[in-house]
């Protein structure tokens, strides 16, 4: 990349025409224009954005490109909208290889059009080579929430039932090992994939969900802690019920990490009227992404805002959020 | 400064001054240097901290203190 | 995982601490000493699990935590200079210093990297010839072969841009000194099972004679502690003092002989501040005088800078088990692990970050504020 390919002159139009288009294509981009005219039915508009910054750029799994426009679907599809439209800004750094971009690019597209949604609206700035590291995505997304329908981490009541969607800890896992150089029997992929149409489903089963939240930096605790101060509650799991794969967790021995702390980028965890549960359970398990779907947990109070775990033991201890960088133990 | 985890030898050799084996962790192979357990060996279990092997677990001992501790497990509490 | 999931086992468990609760008649205050034990501990609740009969205080057994102030300073000096490159554990780059701390020096530019081995930084300075690259060489004994090994191994290949920055500490002076205090409530000890898999436990057996106290070598899982802690209380309502070792499966009596020799040629005893705890007499390590080549200390012209720690801090009185994180009036408000006033609530295995991580609760609970 050059720095020119940002500057909106021949060069952009070039990057633009030869690898933008070809790789996202659809008729509102190709138009070109400085904005995306959409038709956009009457209701609630739902509307997200993300920054993605991962690094490495690809990776077992996935890649940043496929990543962002997982993650801007899911921000939609756990509010309750069906995502119909996602924005694209690129910020390159100066001397990143052509090739990389296009990869990117593509990834993208073919993730968008799996999933039915169309990037409408894109951007490129290129930065002086050591000012970027190689590559930034930014996505925004638009979506049409279901009518009916409001979801909020500040639903919770006492007595809801916490339902995850599957197995913790893949994406965060499948990182650190291309960056550590962990070596799997059974490599670990990330877990990223869009949760719309298994969102859908849950929304189609059951009226009684009250939030759902994917439970991306920070993991699963984090995710728990948020809803639990936002909705006031207690909110208490059970170890035993969590599922985590074998490679996971011997990855989390190795480095002193706690599962429930790694990032996950295909999971969601819902809270649901005690009288849906099973109904929404049964929505989960027979959707591909929901499949490993269990019942963890349950709200219990409103004394205290926290998340507390039922340890295989019998005991019981509190689940934290994550505090600032997740740093591998010695001790 | 103590977190270290058994792990199983699966092969070892010489890399320049220092013994190294791929050794499997659950689900996770990593490589492991083995100089300070000269003598363990393929198939051995070994407690790693820091990437080094720190001692060969003693498979016979662990055995026998394990199945007195399981004996107790099998006794309803009184 | 094969020798550490059976040592999970709840229903064990259970036995071995209907088993406590049979054998004590009156309460006793045991400690023990690695912080890797104290997180296992505070996980799985165990101290719930065995009180009140036994009252479980936790030990300075984080290297991290008593690391000197004066070092890490060095430390955060030496890692902002230009042409170094700092590689250290992940538990030394939030820990305090005066001013700063790793971080915060990474962010303003400095180049730190986090390494899980010694053997990672050498492997960068053996890929980047230009670079100073200086290790952390932080840890109790555990730590130090493999950290030996490093040093040796540079010094053989002639690395010259490869150095440490020594701050290993030892515990039985440790010990000692916490048994020599007027103060000290605690009557027997759980000695860590992978210091001991690296130097044995004679000086354990030595402490144990001196001052009349029973230590038990013990592992990590939580069917280890349990059983260690039986062992100490059939010691404890017997009248027994001695050295024992749960930890069989890992630690013999004389430690790893080809450890000891690689550690012994590289590193000699030496006096060491512990933080929050002050001088210790030969309880550390440096690098003995043919390697000060590779000794950081000596390379880079860095003075400690002194300062006080802040006052309300009471980590000294933590990492001897006098006070519970519990006690002290900043731990959970001015003091987590966002923003740390000490160094305890900074290590995933200081007793303040694991109280504050598995326990806050029952500060609420109990209304101590």
């Amino acid at each position: 990349m050059l720095l020119g390919h940002g500057s909106g002159g021949r060069l952009s139009a070039e990057l633009v025409r030869d690898v933008f288009l070809p790789a996202l294509g659809n008729a509102v981009l190709g138009a070109l224009e400085d904005q995306a005219t959409l038709e956009v039915a009457a209701g609630r508009v739902a509307f997200t954005t993300d920054s993605f910054v991962v690094k490495p750029l690809f990776f077992r799994g996935g890649d940043i490109g496929s990543l962002a426009v997982h993650g801007t679907i899911n921000d939609l599809a756990v509010g309750g909208a069906d995502p119909l439209f996602l924005s694209a800004a690129f910020i390159l750094e100066e001397g990143v290889p052509l090739d990389t971009v296009r990869r990117v690019a593509q990834s993208m597209g073919e993730a968008a059009a799996a999933a039915g949604v169309r990037i409408v609206t894109a951007d490129t700035k290129v930065v002086e080579k050591g000012k970027g590291d190689g590559l930034f995505v930014n996505t925004a997304g638009i979506g049409v929430v279901r009518p009916g329908v409001t979801l909020s981490a500040a639903n919770a009541r006492v007595g809801d039932r916490v339902i995850l969607s599957g197995y913790i800890g893949d994406h965060g896992i499948a990182i650190l090992a291309e960056r550590e150089g962990l070596e799997f029997d059974n490599p670990i992929g990330s877990d990223s994939a869009p949760l719309h149409t298994l969102t859908r489903a849950m929304l189609d089963a059951s009226g009684g969900i009250r939030a759902m939240r994917d439970p991306t930096r920070g993991g699963l605790a984090s995710t728990l802690n948020e809803i639990a101060a936002q909705s006031g509650v207690t909110i208490e799991i059970d170890e035993r019920a969590i599922p985590v794969r074998e490679a996971v967790r011997g990855a989390c021995e190795m480095l002193g990490l706690d599962p429930l702390h790694v990032a996950n980028e295909g999971k969601l965890v819902a809270i649901v009227a005690p009288e849906s549960a099973e109904v929404a359970l049964a929505a989960m398990r027979g959707h591909s992404r929901g499949a490993e779907a269990r019942i963890i947990g349950t709200v219990t109070g409103t004394a205290r805002k926290m998340v507390l775990m039922r340890t295989s033991f019998g005991t019981t201890r509190i689940v934290d959020m994550l505090a600032g960088e997740q740093l591998p133990r010695i001790c | 400064m103590c977190l270290a985890i058994p792990g199983r030898i699966l092969n070892s050799e010489q890399v320049g001054e220092s013994r190294v084996g791929d050794v499997q962790f659950g689900g996770i192979t990593r490589k492991v240097y083995l100089d300070f357990v000269p003598e363990a060996a393929p198939g051995d279990y070994v407690i790693v901290h820091v990437g080094f092997a720190i001692s060969r677990v003693d498979a016979e001992e662990a055995e026998r203190t394990f199945a007195l501790l399981e004996e107790m497990g099998e006794v309803p509490p009184e | 995982m094969k020798y550490l999931d059976e040592y999970r086992d709840p229903a064990i468990a259970r036995a071995l601490v209907e088993k406590i609760r049979a054998r004590v008649t009156r309460p006793w205050v045991l400690m023990e000493i690695c912080g890797g034990q104290t997180h296992t501990l505070m996980r799985y609740g165990i101290d719930e699990l065995v009180a009140p009969g036994v009252d479980l205080v936790h030990g300075p057994g984080c290297p991290v935590c008593v690391t000197a102030l004066e070092t890490v300073d060095k430390a955060l000096a030496i890692a902002a200079r230009p042409e170094v490159t700092f590689a250290s554990y992940g538990d030394m780059l939030r820990v305090p210093g005066s001013h700063s701390d790793l971080f915060r020096v990474k962010a303003a530019g400095g180049d730190v990297r986090i390494v899980y081995s010694p053997m990672d930084a050498l492997k960068l300075a053996r890929a980047m010839p230009d670079r100073k690259v200086v290790f952390f060489a932080v840890g109790f004994e555990t730590t130090a072969p493999a950290n030996a090994m490093a040093v040796w191994q540079a010094h053989r290949e002639g690395l010259t841009n490869f150095s440490v920055l020594v701050s290993h500490v030892l515990v039985p002076p440790a010990i000692r000194l916490l048994l020599q205090s007027p103060s000290n409530r605690v009557q027997g000890f759980i000695a860590p099972g992978h210091v001991c898999t690296v130097v044995g436990y004679r000086e354990y057996e030595e402490l144990a004679r001196e001052f009349r106290v029973p230590i038990v070598v013990g592992g990590f899982e939580p069917l280890d502690l349990l059983e260690a802690i039986l062992m100490l209380v059939s010691q404890l309502e017997d009248g027994r003092a001695e050295a024992e070792n749960q930890y069989v499966r890992s630690v013999a009596r004389e430690g790893n002989v080809a450890a000891r020799r690689t550690m012994e040629q590289v590193f000699e005893v030496a006096d060491r501040k512990w933080r929050g705890i002050g001088e210790i007499a030969q309880s550390g390590y440096r690098l003995r005088p043919e390697f000060e080549a590779h000794d950081a200390e000596k390379i880079f012209n860095v003075a400690g800078v002194s300062a006080e720690e802040p006052p309300e801090c009471i980590s000294a009185l933590v990492l001897q088990g006098l006070k519970k994180p519990t006690d002290c009036t900043a731990f959970g408000e001015r003091c987590t692990p966002d923003t740390p006033m000490g160094a305890p609530m900074v290590s995933g295995e200081g007793a303040c970050a694991a109280y504050y991580a598995y326990r806050r609760h029952e500060r609420d609970l109990v209304g101590l504020h």
